[in-house]
């Protein structure tokens, strides 16, 4: 990838146009690049500013330099509600762990026996496994709430995470078929004469290698369940169950007209996971979605 | 690698150990139970599929036929759900209404951006790794709640947008969330504003298409409009017809702004109430399961023909290599 952005730079630098009209053509590019950059992330960096102000100074303030530089807000948001957001964020994390666990597992396992295994009927499972990629959850919604309801799930992580175990996430099936494809078989092969059955060649020869393709499941994962709204909200009532983004929900109407700044501090809080893994993993998401073409 | 290093030193001492007459009956071994091992590896799948998907799927094409509310049993009322649908319910006209204008304006423009803002980084300029990771922030977090609640106030009536306005150009802006003319605008911004992903496929997209066929045609005399309109649009076809499904669907389905920006209800007046959160809310707050049901399988049809119109079509206007 870097390789094709050098070359072009060098291309630019070798045009015989001229160097001054090339240099001010790539200064315009930076200005209106930088310029739209900081209009895109001016409002996040507006409500990080805001988080640390005093109520006071919120409203009809558009700067991004906080002129006090308080905690308050952070303090008083954590235990805004009945329940502190520790406990929230405690449970977010149990079902994004649990779910990054039960994605890559199961997904591996049906992507393994996609890409690998030779048995009856294996082309007719991976066309239903491509069709319900296409079916909208909606459908599937209210009789899995039924179900769950009469296992008495409801009020519980089970609804969220057990799925997870069964590869209902079939994108991520897709993609780690096609990185399996990608595999020379001739490793399975040799593992083979050397008397591996099929689930040591998974665990010791295909799983190794795709490290990078677990590491892309394993993080998007991790963000779209941190980030769910609308599964939690079907399935989990009791406050002490919240997840983060439920927490923030009740945050909103609870008090989000009278004290926005600590609603913010909690909204900044809330992001902070997926910030982070954003500065980790910059490189893996973008990888990501430009050869699978995911949604976000 | 290292598992299979360390593995193969050791097939010439095995083979030498083990008897010849053997060979046959492991091999039959290992092809007969071929298949019990691939529906083994399928297992959780399968149990998901059946489960989690084809069974709820006929499942709620049954109870789409009924009136359930959880605490009865099901009664079976025939098409009745979809003819009250259809005929008598004005609140799915206007969510309908409200989806599709949405779906109308934002997809369009998003990919418009996205497509824009590729192709200035497409140009070869220094730091493009920086600035892409800066537009794709936004798509990244966008679809939180902490952004909907930003979104709240950034547009309220004394929000970001009118101190802005005010500091700017001394105008006082409306009340942009609690007004029903402007309150479905916020979202299409809101979804315009993650570009961010889509604009990373047509980046990869843009990097496919070989330079000397852009030199070719500036020798012959080709402006760069023109090169645009003959060369780039159409080699980024079909880039542009999957962007293009990917976040059509995807539009359908929104959720989470809409709810938190009217706290559930899809107000101000109906104007931000998403077919999702109609159904939503007949299923959740009524606790209609049957009706829920049919209005899930509406957005289902809607979903299938507007991906086979796009399929039957495509092959007038997307352009593939072979």
């Amino acid at each position: 990838m870097t390789d094709a952005v050098s070359s072009h730079v060098e291309h630019a630098d070798e045009a015989p146009v001229g160097e001054t009209r090339s240099k001010a053509r790539s200064l315009t590019y930076h200005v209106i690049l930088c310029a739209a950059s900081i209009v895109m992330l001016y409002p996040l960096l507006w409500m990080l500013a805001s988080s640390f102000r005093p109520e006071n100074e919120i409203f009809g303030n558009p700067s991004i330099w906080p002129s006090v530089f308080s905690l308050d807000a952070y303090v008083r948001g954590w235990n805004g509600l009945q329940v502190s957001f520790g406990t929230f964020y405690w449970n977010s994390l149990v079902i994004a762990v649990l779910s990054v666990i039960g994605n890559v597992m199961a997904c591996s396992l049906a992507a393994f026996a996609f890409a690998r295994l030779h048995f009856w009927g294996r082309n007719f499972w991976f066309a239903l496994m491509l069709g319900t990629l296409m079916l909208p959850y909606h459908v599937t919604l209210i009789p899995q709430y039924i179900l769950f309801l009469n296992l008495d799930w409801v009020n519980t992580i089970l609804p969220l995470v057990v799925p997870k175990f069964l590869a209902s996430d079939a994108f991520f099936i897709f993609l780690l078929v096609q990185f399996f494809r990608g595999i020379p078989r001739e490793l399975d092969e040799a593992a083979m004469m050397d008397g591996c059955g099929p689930w040591r060649i998974y665990w010791k020869v295909i799983l190794p290698l795709s490290v990078p393709a677990l590491a892309t499941a394993a993080v998007f994962t991790f963000i779209w369940t941190w980030d769910d709204f609308f599964a939690p909200l079907v399935y989990l009532n009791d406050i002490s169950n919240y997840t983060v983004q439920l927490g923030l929900r009740g945050f909103v109407d609870s008090t989000g007209k009278s004290d926005w700044g600590a609603l913010f501090a909690m909204s900044v809080l809330a992001l902070l996971p997926i910030f982070i893994f954003f500065l980790l993993f910059q490189k893996l998401l973008i990888q990501g979605i430009a050869t699978t073409g995911m949604k976000r | 690698m290292v598992a299979i290093r360390t593995m193969q030193p050791s097939i010439p001492e095995r083979r030498s150990a083990v008897p010849v007459a053997d060979k046959p009956s492991m091999r039959r071994r290992r092809t007969l139970p071929r298949s019990v091992h691939g529906y083994l590896f399928l297992l959780p799948w399968l149990l998901g599929f059946f489960g989690l998907t084809f069974g709820p799927t006929l499942a709620s094409l049954y109870l789409s036929m009924t009136n359930y509310d959880l605490l009865s049993d099901p009664q079976w009322i025939g098409m009745e759900n979809y003819v009250r649908i259809a005929t008598a319910d004005p609140k799915f006209v206007t969510s309908m209404k409200v989806t599709f204008f949405y779906v109308a304006l934002s997809v369009p423009l998003k990919l418009g951006f996205a497509l824009g803002v590729a192709m200035l980084l497409n140009k070869g300029i220094r730091g493009l790794p920086f600035y892409r990771a800066m537009f794709y922030l936004p798509s990244l977090l966008g679809a939180s709640v902490a952004i909907a609640v930003l979104w709240r106030q950034i547009f309220g009536a004394d929000g970001l947008v009118n101190a802005v306005a005010m500091a700017l150009f001394g105008i006082q802006g409306p009340a942009w969330i609690s007004d029903p003319d402007t309150a479905l605008y916020t979202l299409v911004f809101l979804s315009v504003w993650q570009f961010g992903s889509p604009m990373i496929i047509f980046l990869a997209g843009l990097r496919q298409i070989p330079q000397d066929v852009y030199e070719a045609a500036s020798l012959d005399g080709a402006s760069k409009a023109r090169q645009f309109w003959k060369i780039t649009l159409p080699l980024l076809t079909p880039v542009i017809f999957f962007n293009g499904i990917v976040q059509t669907i995807d539009a359908f389905k929104a959720f989470t702004p809409a709810f938190i920006i009217s706290e559930g209800t899809g107000g101000p007046i109906d104007s931000t109430l998403f077919y999702t959160l109609y159904l939503y809310q007949e299923a959740f707050a009524y606790f209609r399961m049957g009706y829920a049901a049919a209005l899930a399988w509406i957005l289902v049809v809607i979903i299938a023909i507007f991906t086979a119109v796009s399929f039957m079509t495509s092959r007038y206007w997307v352009h593939y290599d072979d």
